[in-house]
């Protein structure tokens, strides 16, 4: 019998009907719902007067447009209020579960999803949100859908889908000093481009993912959708089992121990090869802290390389954008990107909110206060959980005396969607996946790193080479 | 969701690769509840030149003269040309939303993000693939404003000039496409298949049928 992969698996495990062309019913195990991409569904099941197929399998939550500062005047914007009240009203009709935003465990939908157990290895995950494909960092087949198919995924606990095709990128090696999982992830996408992923499922492996944290696999599938593939997966170990281990909502007693010999297979049956439709190999040494200088993030480089000069670029398309890149961030070509200023730095996000990054970036830091030219350094916990943790460790200390702004849980400034925002020109260290014109506030640039870069560029007011200060 | 057969529209031709939902819509605008209304905002940015808010009036905010929609000989297209991996970035249908409330029924590039493309099937745009050099050649032919008619039946696209290009759209997805049809009520026949699929996953996987 041929091997299969780990997303052949999980595919063939979901199949509920496959049609004459090879598209398929797929049965989706667990829907998360955010206020943005939902009111417009919940509408739609209203109109046609259909009831969700199995309520207890949805978990909401709202993230977008929660402030992170003084929660108990609730939600100035009048805009947002009413989105997120949506949210509250739609699950109550329905009888869905939200974490609201005065519970504890509210956070940002990728981050809950996990740290609550609602999300688990062998699950269908599906979500109104691209960033959904961080749930395969526990080997779940998870990706990012519309508001059509979040109603669709309601009304019927299924998708309609093709199987895309199968990738491995491969990380063989270790990782050098200062070198996270965000710079690993920044770095293939560097390398494979945006659409680099279009059309495929993508398994990450090798030494240097598999012995990277539950916290850093997910920062790598993450990104999974910026390197252009719907969903990223990551193999189950002993490090997935482990960290799932007591979850509220995993199984419990005899269901947990037939849950962990179902997932000690969820991995593909060889890394050699054969079995995938492609294959990208890359050396783990030769990674360095990454530093993104344009307006998509596989215009990123190494934190001691330059910025790029479009008048090398052979290829008139390209050159067009990185002209354009260059403008809209305001750099000049050839330009160290070790002489880039910041105005603000934001940690946070459903890439890296999570306890070890706001660990990492605390110990960066450790005893010193940012630079007088940062004007503003926000720290953004993934969930309130996580802020809970945080405090216990004395964490929010080191950073509020670094005088760096410590906040309640939310997207924030990843998308500017609140009241936390770029102004126009500004610079900006994030820990965020999305460095598009305008993401962070109208005119803000974007610059993606890894929390200890941007802990350390807070400090310095520009970026440094923490591989060497490592 | 309003059936695709044929359409002869205006083309407007917009250079540049990459193209994000950012850029198609931006977040600001996703604060809304409704599914209609996003059409005077796309590519918001680029086309005013003072920043948008939700629910605002855009009949007298200053144009960006040179983008490519304010153009005279561009009004009414209702074909967007562009270029690669054009709808980047987030799962919003919002971008999908403003491009079919501001007209446009179908875009053609050389390649599409997969969430976007997904999402123009499900609210009656047709995006085409087109190879990159054809793709080209329309950019060439199209500066002083031309039609072209593109037929879902057939599968082809006639230029001016009377040349037919062909282009493939996924079977099953043509035909929801070319009626108009609901994929709930189609997924929704299978209901049965769902129910026996549910009956026996519960049993080589129990926990996830606990909790209702
Ligand atoms: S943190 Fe950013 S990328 Fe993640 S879900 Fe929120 S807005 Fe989207």
């Amino acid at each position: 019998m041929a091997g299969k992969t780990l997303y052949d698996k999980l595919w063939d495990d979901h199949v509920v009907h496959t049609e004459d062309d090879g598209s398929c019913l797929i049965y989706i195990d667990r829907q998360l719902l955010h206020e943005v991409t939902s009111p417009q569904a919940f509408d739609g099941l209203r109109l046609s007067g259909r009831q969700p197929w199995r309520i207890a399998r949805n978990l909401a939550v709202a993230d977008h447009n929660v402030p992170t500062t003084n929660r108990d005047k609730g939600i100035a914007d009048p805009v947002s209020r009413l989105q997120v009240e949506t949210l509250e009203n739609n699950c109550k009709e329905y009888g869905i579960t939200e974490f609201d935003m005065s519970d504890i465990r509210q956070g940002i939908v990728h981050v809950i999803g996990p740290e609550q157990g609602a999300t688990l290895p062998g699950m269908t995950i599906v979500c109104g949100d691209s960033h959904t494909s961080t749930h395969g960092a526990s080997a779940a087949l998870a990706f990012g859908i519309g508001t059509s198919e979040v109603e669709h995924a309601l009304a019927t606990q299924c998708l309609v889908q093709k199987k895309a095709k199968n990738m491995l990128i491969k990380v063989n090696g270790k990782t050098g000093p200062g070198v996270t999982a965000k710079d690993i992830v920044l770095a293939i996408i560097g390398q494979i481009g945006t659409a680099g992923g279009n059309g495929y499922t993508i398994e990450f492996g090798g030494d240097a993912i598999w012995s990277l944290s539950m916290e850093g696999r997910m920062t790598v599938c993450n990104m999974a959708i910026e390197a252009g593939a719907r969903a990223g997966l990551i193999a189950v170990d002993d490090t997935t089992i482990d960290y799932y281990q007591g979850r509220p909502y995993a199984p419990k007693g005899d269901d947990w121990n037939m849950a962990v010999r179902y997932w000690q297979n969820l991995r593909s049956d060889s890394y050699s090869g054969d079995l995938f439709d492609k294959i990208i190999n890359i050396d783990a040494a030769g990674i360095k802290p990454q530093v993104s200088w344009g307006t998509s993030p596989e215009m990123v480089v190494a934190v001691d390389a330059n910025v790029p000069d479009p008048t090398k670029e052979a290829d008139p398309v390209k050159r067009q954008s990185i002209e354009r890149a260059l403008q809209y961030m305001g750099l000049q070509a050839g330009q160290k990107i070790t002489d880039i200023k910041l105005d603000k730095v934001f940690i946070g996000s459903c890439t890296n909110s999570r306890i070890e990054d706001l660990r990492a970036a605390a110990a960066v830091i450790k005893g010193r206060k940012k630079a007088a030219s940062v004007k503003q350094v926000l720290i953004v916990p993934g969930s309130g959980l996580i802020k809970q943790q945080a405090e216990a460790e004395g964490l929010d200390k080191i950073f509020t005396a670094a005088d760096f702004e410590w906040r309640d849980p939310g997207c924030s400034m990843c998308l500017a969607m609140n009241a936390d925002r770029l102004e126009a020109g500004e610079h900006c260290a994030s820990t965020s996946n999305r460095n598009f014109e305008g993401r962070q506030g109208y005119g803000g640039r974007t610059h993606l790193v890894s929390p200890a870069m941007a802990a350390a560029a807070a400090i310095a007011g520009h970026f440094v080479n923490i591989a060497e200060e490592a | 969701m309003k059936a695709f057969t044929t359409l002869t529209a205006l083309v407007a031709p917009l250079d540049r690769a990459n193209i994000d939902t950012d850029a198609i819509i931006p977040k600001q605008f996703l604060k809304s509840i409704r599914r209609a209304g996003f059409g005077p905002y796309l590519f918001d940015e680029w086309r005013y030149l003072d920043r948008g808010e939700p629910e605002m009036d855009c009949t007298n905010r200053p144009l960006n003269k040179d983008f490519v929609l304010n153009q005279a000989k561009y009004q009414g297209a209702q074909i967007l040309l562009t270029r690669e991996n054009f709808g980047c970035g987030s799962s919003r249908e919002h971008a999908p939303w403003a491009l079919e409330d501001y007209g446009f029924r179908a875009i053609i590039a050389p390649s599409f993000a997969d969430i976007f493309f997904n999402n123009c099937f499900k609210n009656g745009i047709l995006p085409i693939v087109l190879p990159a050099e054809t793709v080209d050649q329309l950019f060439q032919e199209v500066v002083d404003g031309y039609q072209l008619t593109i037929d879902l039946q057939a599968q082809t696209i006639t230029t001016p000039s009377g040349r037919n290009i062909a282009f493939i759209v996924d079977e099953n997805r043509r035909f929801r496409l070319m009626n108009g049809l609901d994929d709930i009520a189609l997924s929704l026949q299978h209901a049965d298949k769902i129910k026996s699929y549910e009956v026996e996953r519960a049993k080589r996987a129990p926990w996830l049928f606990k909790d209702a």
